[in-house]
């Protein structure tokens, strides 16, 4: 028997049961992209059978993090930069979880960067939404690690001499297994697109490309995008590491010439991180967590380790 | 000072093995019937380097280094940088037998190798001469070649046992016994027991035995053994039903975090090494929000990263375990060295008022004792806790009866829910699960609001790092505010008032209880002060002590009744600025005229000796300064 019943529970979905009856509405600015990331979970988690009880969110610091505030799930809106190892602990401490991990740009590439690389390295199962409006919205519009070269802000008032960071292109070299850019006008694909991540066994990175408008005013509101699995102009295979490489570079380049590359980027089956600790015997096929609900468990004692101290 | 005692040191470089020898050695004294305690001294790098072990093994209880050593085996470091004597950290090869001689007491016993040890630099050190005038009793031999004769060039440790064995009259067959327990076997141990065998035949033959000290003699009542407060820290943490430990490697935690991904992972546990000390606490807060028993731990620099994941901790009310093992500071500081320093900074790092709970474990029964304790307090009050050791503890092996370890495990989630349970639980309109409520409605008035797991049915909430409402939603509301902060607060009287009320007091008394003159101690350092005060009062001056290890929440009643029952206190503690005297202080608001501090942070641990000096100068008001590189800091005003 296990004492968490909402996971594995096979019952309609009713969509609106993701969103609360009462307070808090969301906070975010007229037109903000967050509401997009909002809306397409609200829509995906349903139709690949989620319950709001058997999913946890985990989200850092920035307007972004504000996203569990208005998703009726478990949520921890965690620190700066820090929700993806506080979700991939509670992810093994029970795997039976749907852990979605999301965070602003700032967030994800800058303070917690190296989080980044080494969850997408060690291809954790969860779902990484990075919330990415190339600004620091909540401290009022800084210059990010997704600005781009140029860019002009109280933090860089000559404009930003560095070149942007490439969200997709380090996701890959890092080793995350599913690597996707939706944008927030773009509902359909984005609702797709988690639906997918989520469904994905391992590591699944979505850059989500969500307008500022209040601090990001000249720039734009990601439109128009392609969809380079639609679109004629691209053909790449995204299980081939190279092509989908190239495919990213250009996505990259293309974002700061003002076209908006989206859709799936790369697709691979490496084994879960949960998969391959349980198959070395480091983590137990049990859920953890599960262990302490049950009566009949046995618990081990350092009294029966003392053969070597005596 | 016991004339039925031997400290024997062995002395080498870093790498040459001198751990494992001397672990099998105090194991033969500890299985003898001897209480044995060991001490480390080793520098921060991997090959060589002065570095030594020394063993105090009695047939009386012993708690702490001994004043000096009686018995020096030198083995020559092998892997000496510098032969001479003018380069930067001087000649070398001769240090394991240079280096030691200060400390040597009078009779001792010297042995080294003179395959490593040449004729010339001993004659440097006069060392025939010191001899005579400190009646050191000198055995030279080249236990190098002994060793390459029948095996490796590393087994002169083995040699360096035997020769021990035999001038000290010890029986032969436990050296056998431990040696054929020990990882070793085949060629290797065959190899072991030859040397063993021959260097004892050989001391019989070729010397004269002109020593009085003897192997002690001692009994047991029942079984040891032989564990450092590492041990038992992980251990406490096994029979807490703690499965769960992530961690960055520093040291000296990374002890404890090496024995506990030994034994997890066949524990059905998850043991995590992660990509910095930041992540590693994150992770802890993640699997106990999610339902694990969890801990992580570091060292000074490392726990300074895991601040913010610890407010983090306090703010969402995660229960987690934390330890920090002290090492000598600022910064990098020195790595292999103790010291107390890091006190202040543990109790108050990261913003906001902190509500933590702190225990600093005396020795290492305490040390199993109070880890368990810290996972208790954790999850039934959803509270960090944190266990501050240091690099001495951490270190020291000492004997326990096996059958203090034999009681039930204690794998309790505290106050989480079940299903059942949270269907009876308060909820919102919108069917979110109050777990930060402002007044719990549980049976008991102690501040806590049960909490749910994700995944349960029914227990939905938001845990966040703002403040929050009842059902975990960010909120600035300062009705709310006062509420919640309060709240948290009053944990901290609640888990007070259980440590007083249900359980044993967490502080040590000793000494004389009508003695007019008081010495605190913290921590680690509790041993050596426990020693002094006995010797003190042996010696007619009556004293009385205590070792804290509560550091938060405060034991206000027994310190105060401790220090009203004294004239003047010294508080002894291993830092330069006598933070535990503030903080005693600050908890107590007043004393300040009656505390003097005695500190020492040369990076090596108070040895008794020094602690009855400078009590004594002090008792009798002397103006004089101590002998010892320790520094008395007078009370304000004094
Ligand atoms: C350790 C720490 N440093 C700085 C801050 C202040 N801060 C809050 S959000 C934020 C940046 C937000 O930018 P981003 O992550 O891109 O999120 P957005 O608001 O754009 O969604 C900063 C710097 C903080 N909360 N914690
Ligand atoms: S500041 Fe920008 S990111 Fe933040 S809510 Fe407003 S529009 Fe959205
Ligand atoms: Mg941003």
């Amino acid at each position: 028997m296990s004492a968490f019943n909402a996971i594995g529970e096979e019952r309609e979905i009713d969509r609106e049961e993701f969103t609360a009856d009462n307070e808090p509405q969301p906070t975010w600015c007229p037109g903000c992209g967050d509401f997009g990331v909002l809306k397409a979970l609200k829509q995906a988690l349903p139709e690949v059978g989620r319950t709001p009880d058997e999913v946890l969110t985990v989200t850092g610091i920035g307007c972004s993090g504000k996203l569990n505030s208005y998703l009726e799930t478990y949520g921890f809106h965690t620190i700066h930069g820090r929700s993806l190892p506080v979700a991939r602990a509670a992810k093994l401490a029970n795997d039976g979880l749907e852990v979605i991990a999301a965070g602003g740009d700032g967030d994800g590439y800058g303070i917690g960067g190296n989080h980044f690389m080494h969850t997408a390295r060690e291809n954790h199962d969860m779902t990484y939404i990075v919330f990415n409006n190339e600004v620091f919205g909540l401290t009022k519009g800084q210059t990010s690690p997704t600005s781009p070269k140029g860019h002009k802000s109280k933090t860089t008032p000559h404009g930003n001499a560095k070149s942007p960071i490439r969200p997709l292109s380090l996701g890959l070299t890092s080793g995350a297994t599913y690597i996707a850019r939706t944008a927030a006008v773009n509902p359909n694909q984005a609702k797709e697109i988690i639906a997918e991540a989520i469904e994905h066994d391992g590591f699944a990175h979505i850059d989500f490309l969500t307008q500022c408008p209040t601090w990001n005013k000249d720039a734009r509101q990601y439109v128009p995008y392609v969809d380079v699995q639609e679109s004629e102009d691209y053909d790449f295979d995204i299980t081939d590491r190279e092509q989908a490489q190239d495919m990213m570079f250009e996505a990259e380049n293309a974002l700061h010439e003002g076209t908006v590359l989206t859709g799936r980027f790369f697709v691979d089956e490496r084994p879960s991180y949960q998969d391959q600790k349980k198959d070395l015997g480091e983590m137990p096929r049990e859920p953890l967590a599960e262990r302490y609900f049950d009566e009949d468990a046995k618990w081990e004692r350092s009294y029966d380790l003392l053969d070597r101290h005596t | 000072m016991s004339d039925n005692e031997l400290i024997w040191r062995i002395a080498g470089g870093s790498g040459d093995g001198i751990d494992s020898t001397s672990q099998t050695f105090a194991k033969v004294l500890m299985r003898s019937g001897l209480d044995v305690f060991t001490h480390r001294h080793y520098p921060s790098r991997i090959r060589g380097g002065h570095t030594y072990v020394e063993i105090r093994a009695a047939g009386h209880e012993v708690q702490s280094r001994g004043d000096g050593y009686n018995f020096l085996l030198a083995l020559g470091d092998s892997f000496a940088r510098n032969p001479q004597e003018d380069a930067y950290y001087g000649n070398e090869e001769i240090k394991p037998l240079s280096e030691n001689l200060d400390e040597l007491r009078e009779g001792g016993i010297i042995v080294y190798d003179t395959g490593l040890i040449s004729e010339e630099d001993v004659e440097d050190l006069n060392l025939e001469e010191r001899a005579e005038e400190n009646d050191w009793h000198l055995f030279p031999m080249d236990l190098r070649s002994l060793a390459r004769e029948h095996g490796r060039e590393v087994m002169r440790n083995t040699a360096g046992v035997g020769v021990t064995a035999a001038l000290l009259g010890m029986d032969l067959d436990p050296f056998v016994e431990a040696m054929e327990d020990s990882k070793m076997t085949g060629d290797v141990l065959q190899a072991n027991l030859d040397i063993f065998q021959e260097a004892n035949d050989i001391v019989h033959e070729e010397f004269e035995f002109t020593h009085d000290l003897r192997i002690p003699e001692g009994e047991h009542e029942e079984e040891q053994a032989l564990l450092s407060g590492s041990n038992a820290i992980a251990y406490g943490s096994i029979d807490a039903g703690c499965r769960f430990i992530a961690g960055y490697p520093m040291t000296p935690w990374t002890d404890v975090f090496t024995i506990m991904s030994q034994h997890l992972p066949e524990m059905g546990g998850i043991s995590e090494q992660v990509e910095d000390e930041i992540a590693a606490a994150a992770l802890a807060v993640g699997a106990s929000h999610a339902g694990a028993k969890a801990m992580s731990g570091s060292s000074g620099g490392g726990f300074a990263l895991m601040s913010e994941p610890l407010g983090l901790a306090e703010m969402t009310e995660t229960p987690i375990v934390l330890v920090e093992s002290m090492r000598a500071g600022p910064s990098t500081g020195m790595p292999t060295k103790p010291e107390q320093a890091d006190l202040e900074f543990v109790l108050y790092t990261s913003q906001g008022d902190s509500s933590r709970v702190v225990f600093a474990p005396g020795n290492v029964e305490e040390a199993y004792e109070q880890t368990r304790l810290a996972f208790h307090i954790a999850y039934e009050y959803q509270i960090p806790t944190i266990i501050i050791y240091d690099q001495k503890l951490s270190g020291e092996n000492t004997n326990v009866p096996v059958s203090f370890f034999d009681r039930e495990p204690e794998p309790d989630l505290g106050s989480t829910l079940t299903e059942e349970e949270l269907k009876e639980a308060a909820h919102d309109a919108s069917g979110k699960f109050e777990r930060f409520q402002h007044e719990p409605d549980t049976d008991v008035d102690n501040g806590v609001s049960p909490r749910s797991l994700p995944g349960q049915s029914g227990g939905r909430y938001l845990a966040t790092g703002n403040e929050h409402t009842p059902t975990g939603h960010i909120s600035e509301d300062p009705d709310n505010r006062v509420f919640q902060l309060e709240r948290r607060l009053q944990k901290l009287d609640s888990i007070r008032a259980e440590l007083d009320e249900e359980h044993e007091s967490n502080q040590t008394f000793f000494g004389d209880e009508s003695a007019d003159y008081g010495i605190i101690t913290w921590g680690s350092s509790q041993g050596a002060v426990k020693e002094a005060v006995e010797r003190l009062n042996d010696a007619g001056s009556p004293v009385k002590g205590l070792g804290v290890s509560d550091m938060m929440p405060f034991p206000e009643d027994e310190i105060t009744a401790f220090i009203e029952s004294v004239d003047e206190v010294m508080v002894v503690e291993m830092n330069a600025t006598a933070q535990f005297r503030g903080h005693i202080q600050k908890e107590l608001g007043r004393y300040g005229e009656k505390l003097t501090s005695l500190l020492k942070y040369n990076g090596n641990p108070f040895e008794p000796a020094e602690i009855v000096e400078s009590c004594e100068l002090r008792i009798e008001d002397s103006d004089e300064e101590p002998t010892a590189q320790v520094h008395i800091e007078p009370a304000a005003g004094d």
